[in-house]
């Protein structure tokens, strides 16, 4: 039984029942059904065709399920509209599933949850156990985002910037347990990438490969962090770097410019650095200007002032500093860097504490606390 | 996604504004009281945001190493100045204000005289797992 197999199946099944007309919720259990029977039929014998099989069934078990006096109607108009037998070759039905995923009536972790599990193919009890939740939380947020979409018409192309924003927080969700999301996030922007041609996409699929090639050396074997400049090079996953940088040239060739390629492209500049102080700053600090005009966002403006820091020095990146609203994420720690780089260790260290207090995680909390330890003692 | 810790407080957290101990309610206005913290639950796990919740005993006890070959040294119960976790619950959460929304909605649950108790929460984010981007 081949289990790879099916998980890749599973969307594209699922979207030709959509296509076909079938409300969203009764084709995913209608393809659940389907792949039940797949895995107690085919160990006997497997089909010449595993996706027309599934559509097939799927299609039949939809059909049972809407069979009541209520859907008779339905039903006969839908059996007329049934598509001729024949291979299932579609490429892009997957396509209107990430849309559908990614509504914008959905809350971000209902899309995220929906997304990896109808595109995805992953158990309810896989997604929960990424989360940390129990199972039947997942299973109430994921029936509930069904519900939600249910209704939905797909018959003009959704927002992509929706769909990329949900890949993108699947991806920065790490992974726990024995799914990684990063992976599964990369896989699913790969597929997306393949099915919809758009520079944006293929940024974020950039941008994913990149910081996933770093992956490796960003944290010790017991979760200490790493940071970038201290980062052994060695361990970078060069395959993807060239990968992710091929993509995002071609991207950027079409000249329609968009935040996760301008992301993309400082992340390979990063990582086309041989060493932290061979890195190109004056052209990072140029990519977040480009940054700042597309997105307007304070932590884009704050991880500049970083780079201006390293291109210009610390007094020029405390001064960029200067023009931001103290309480965005991670300004504490910004600023410390910058004072123990300008030589300031009192000013840092008692930044370094600020910060971490105001860390969101473990690693980065210790990783500050660390910080301001180190610079303490030394004083 | 982000998961949230609700701590109610045997003692410790500043006085709610029903404040009245719950030996001196009615068996009704107890009944009431937990079938509102049970729907809340319940309610919750419909929404997916549910994670766990469980209720303490009021005797905890201080306790700490006293060196190789010794026993833990303990402070005894009930000493005067202990902060007393009465229960949690974890909720896990799009945003931090459906989280101060949903410990509000929680600290309406009724008390004596049916009457919200208004007690106070605290609500504590959980450090998470570092996220995947953090250069």
């Amino acid at each position: 039984m081949n289990e790879a197999l099916l998980r890749s199946l599973t969307p594209s099944v699922l979207g030709i029942l959509v296509r076909r007309g079938a409300d969203f919720a009764a084709a995913e259990d209608a393809v659940q059904d389907a792949l039940v029977e797949a895995v107690r039929v085919w160990p006997d014998d497997e089909p010449r065709d595993p996706k027309g099989w599934l559509v097939t069934v799927a299609w039949r078990k939809f059909l049972d399920a809407t069979r009541s006096e209520a859907a008779r109607r339905r039903r006969e108009d839908l059996v007329d509209e049934e598509p001729p037998p024949g291979p299932a070759t579609s490429v892009d039905d997957t396509l209107q599933l990430y849309f559908l995923c990614a509504h914008p009536s959905l809350t971000p972790s209902s899309a995220v949850a929906l997304t990896l599990r109808a595109v995805g193919g992953l158990t309810t009890r896989q997604i929960a156990q990424a989360y940390l939740v129990p199972e039947a939380t997942m299973a109430q947020r994921i029936s509930r985002a069904k519900r939600t979409v249910s209704g939905a018409r797909l018959d003009r192309a959704g927002d992509v910037a929706t769909v990329l924003r949900v890949l993108y927080l699947v991806f920065n969700e790490g992974y726990s347990g024995d799914v990684d999301l990063a992976a599964e996030a990369i896989r699913l922007t790969r597929q997306l990438a393949a099915a919809i041609d758009h520079p944006e996409v293929a940024g974020l699929l950039a941008l994913m490969l990149l910081h996933h090639a770093r992956r490796a050396s960003r944290t010790t074997p017991d979760g200490v962090l790493v940071p970038l400049a201290e980062q052994d090079r060695s361990r970078w996953h060069t395959a993807s770097i060239a990968e992710g940088i091929g993509i995002l040239q071609a991207a950027l060739a079409r000249d329609r410019l968009g935040e996760f390629q301008a992301q993309a492209a400082i992340a390979a500049l990063h990582a086309d650095a041989p060493t932290a102080a061979e890195t190109d700053w004056v052209q990072i600090v140029e990519w977040y200007d480009e940054l700042a005009r597309l997105t307007d966002s304070p932590v884009v403006r704050l991880n500049r002032a970083v780079a201006v820091g390293e291109a210009d020095g610390p007094r020029a990146g405390l001064t960029a500093l200067k023009d931001l609203d103290a309480t965005v994420p991670r300004h504490a720690a910004v600023a410390a860097y910058l004072h123990e780089r300008d030589g300031d260790l009192t000013t840092a260290a008692r930044l370094y504490a600020e910060a971490a207090h105001q860390a969101s995680n473990l690693a980065e909390r210790d990783h500050l606390t660390r910080r301001a330890a180190r610079l303490n003692a030394r004083r | 996604m982000a998961k949230y810790l609700l701590l109610k407080h045997y003692r410790g957290a500043p006085e709610s504004v029903n404040h009245v101990p719950m030996e001196k309610w009615t068996q009704e206005e107890i009944t009431a009281h937990v079938q509102y913290m049970n729907d809340f639950a319940a309610r919750l796990e419909e929404t997916g945001e549910y994670v766990d919740s469980q209720a303490l005993a009021p005797g905890g006890t201080f306790v700490r190493y006293d060196g190789e070959g010794r026993p833990p040294v303990t402070d005894g119960p009930f000493a005067e100045t202990k902060d007393l976790i009465a229960g949690w619950m974890v909720i896990d959460v799009d945003s931090y204000e459906r989280a101060l929304a949903l410990a509000g909605e929680l600290s309406a649950a009724p008390g004596a005289g049916g009457r919200p108790i208004h007690e106070w929460l605290e609500l504590r984010p959980f450090l998470g797992e570092s996220p995947t981007v953090t250069e």
